[in-house]
């Protein structure tokens, strides 16, 4: 008997790019619409690409590059790399996101590369990141972008899906990191391994697109394919502002099989961070409170917005200083997010107060360019790993939080509740 | 495609939830110049003295999750570079995965509980069935899926794309 289920917003974007019905658990080749390669990943795939003996990318309009991992250039050897990577896209007619413009996932979405129904590939886990636009954005290696290159495609298990329910609403100061981080929580850095996740529920409603984009950024921590949010007229707007008109939006079929279902209440939520080195030690903040930061991360593809970094402000303001031998460091996430911070006078404030403001792009993330902390130093960040090492010292300690708690932290030099913030960086 | 394999060595065991950069670090790769150089860095963040005890004949032995955080090649390729042939793990994280069977490391699923820091092992896979082989034990285990064995014999992406120019030998 043919299996009458209905299908998820994953089985169907997948069969309309495989040219058939495919079901969770089945291999399928699928076109692909968008691909991302980033100088943490595209030269290799230029090597790999000319040793499978191609001549001709398959579609130059469907690729970009980002250098983002190495912004500016850190060696003579970095910016050779670079090179090797304008080259290979000015001949190809791929798209180049240079040193300064910033962090690919965010070029690519500021770009209107990324539309819902869509499949993007990127040589890089933070893929997942398009799913906040109803796309399906999945993290390949090196080979699959040079074979995507070559032949427009890629091949993959049609992952099953874990529907995520999020009711409700997020009571400040928790933010929509404290919701992935509280994910986090539950289900572990395997919990979702070689599975989607969907989100869905009357809470999606509350959260802003770029809110979406912290949560769907994340799942990759809990080893997600793909993070899907359903599409609406949040979605419609955000994409409107982009110039992109063409929206296909998926929704999954009523009948849709899940492996599991699980519910958010988004107004228990609270402030939470997870402690060294685990992504998914999460505690809520007031079990960490006290304890003395040297460094405060405000950047990432998880972090780095403007909105972000206006938030981790506006708890700063509170105390009007940043707490002395705290180092600050703001890395917006990209060259527009940067000027919109000039525009409306964050930025001066900020550099005003002392904050150390770096090239848009990955910066400090990755210990590969940007402020590296010494080793043995307490770090807050508003990113996404927290692996011994990560920041480029083996020893520091990495604490992961939103921006709020981020700005509480850079407010009073010690990690506290954003709530907890008062004149001259007291805790209340 | 009729398809067996046989691999005999010496487990190392890690733990769970090996990350990328513990596997290679990302600073390694900005200042390394190629795979080789920086096989004398695999798992230093672990314990900096297991890289040079490594050998080629070495099976990686892990816990679950094995390879999750970054989807960088890297991971994969270093491991390569020192000789390494196979990894069994309880599970892989995805990327990892896929970058394995890409480069033809052979990722094996197993119960890893229970094998012994420097015992050997034996893997066996083919076309029906795979398993490790430990003392007089045989752990059952998952090889290759069959829709990539084709990828997987040829050596990896690369050899296979160079060869058929796409994927339609798979479907
Ligand atoms: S900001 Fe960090 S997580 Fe995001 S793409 Fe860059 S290195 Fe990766």
């Amino acid at each position: 008997m043919e299996n009458r289920k209905g299908r998820t917003i994953t089985e169907k974007i997948l069969g309309a790019h495989a040219g058939r019905g495919v079901r969770a658990g089945e291999f399928a080749i699928v076109s692909v619409d968008q691909l991302l390669g980033t100088d943490g990943s595209a030269p290799m795939a230029i090597d790999l690409f000319d040793a499978m003996g191609f001549k001709a990318v398959h579609e130059g309009s469907r690729i970009a590059f980002s250098c983002d991992h190495y912004a500016p250039a850190t060696s003579a050897r970095i910016a050779a790399l670079h090179e090797k990577m304008r080259r290979f896209a000015e001949a190809n007619g791929i798209a180049l996101f240079r040193v300064g413009e910033g962090i690919g996932h965010q070029r690519m979405i500021e770009d209107g590369r990324i539309r819902p129904g869509t499949i993007v590939a990127g040589a890089d886990s933070h893929c997942v990141t398009y799913g906040a636009l109803n796309a399906f954005g999945v993290g390949i290696g090196a080979s699959d972008l040079a074979g995507a290159m070559a032949t427009g495609k890629i091949w993959l298990k049609v992952p099953h899906t874990l529907r995520i329910v999020l009711t409700g609403k997020l009571t400040p100061p928790a933010q929509a990191k404290d919701i992935i981080l509280e994910l986090l929580r539950r289900l572990r850095a395997d919990g979702a391994d070689y599975l989607a996740l969907e989100f869905s529920g009357d809470g999606i409603a509350s959260l802003g697109l770029e809110e979406r984009i912290v949560i769907a950024n994340m799942a990759t921590e809990a080893g997600a394919k793909a993070a899907l949010f359903a599409f609406d007229e949040i979605t419609r707007s955000f994409l409107g502002e982009r110039s992109v008109a063409d929206c296909s939006p998926v929704a999954p079929d009523t009948q849709a099989h899940y492996i599991d279902t699980l519910t958010i209440e988004l107004a228990k939520i609270t402030p939470r961070l997870a402690l060294p080195h685990h992504v998914d030690a999460v505690v809520p903040v007031g079990e960490a409170a006290g304890r003395p930061v040297d460094m405060v991360f405000i950047g990432t593809c998880t972090g780095g917005r403007a909105c972000d970094i206006r938030d981790a402000l506006a708890v700063i303001r509170k105390a009007g200083r940043i707490a002395p031998g705290v180092e600050l460091v703001i890395t917006p996430a990209s060259r527009a997010e940067l000027e919109l911070l000039i525009a409306d006078g964050s930025l001066g404030e900020l550099t005003a107060l002392g904050a150390v403001l770096t090239t848009p792009g990955c910066g400090a993330c990755c210990g590969t360019s940007g402020a590296i902390p010494r080793d043995g130093a307490t770090v807050i960040s508003t990113g996404n790993r927290n692996f011994k090492g990560r920041m480029g010292a083996p020893k520091a300690e990495i604490f992961l939080a939103s921006p709020a708690a981020c700005g509480a932290a850079a407010a009073t030099g010690r990690i506290s509740e954003p709530s907890a913030v008062s004149p001259n960086g007291r805790i209340a | 495609m009729s398809f067996e394999l046989s691999l005999k060595g010496r487990a190392r065991i890690f733990g769970d939830d090996v990350n990328t950069d513990y596997i290679i670090s990302s600073r390694r790769k900005r200042d390394a110049k190629d795979e080789q150089e920086m096989t004398r860095f695999l798992f230093e963040d672990i314990d900096p003295a297991i890289a040079a005890s490594l050998k080629p004949e070495d099976i990686i032995v892990a816990g679950k999750n094995f390879g999750c955080g970054s989807a960088m090649e890297v991971a994969v390729t270093v491991p390569r570079a020192a000789g390494i042939r196979a990894i069994v793990a309880k599970s892989f994280a995805r990327t990892f995965y896929r970058n394995a069977i890409n480069n033809g490391l052979l990722p094996v699923i197993a119960d890893t509980h229970g094998i012994k820091e420097g015992e050997p092992i034996e893997i066996t896979v083919t076309q029906a069935s795979t398993f490790v082989v430990l003392g007089d034990g045989r752990i059952p285990a998952q090889g290759v899926p069959a829709e990539l064995v084709s990828i997987f014999i040829e050596g990896g992406l690369v050899s296979y794309l160079a060869k058929h120019r796409g994927f339609a030998a798979i479907g």
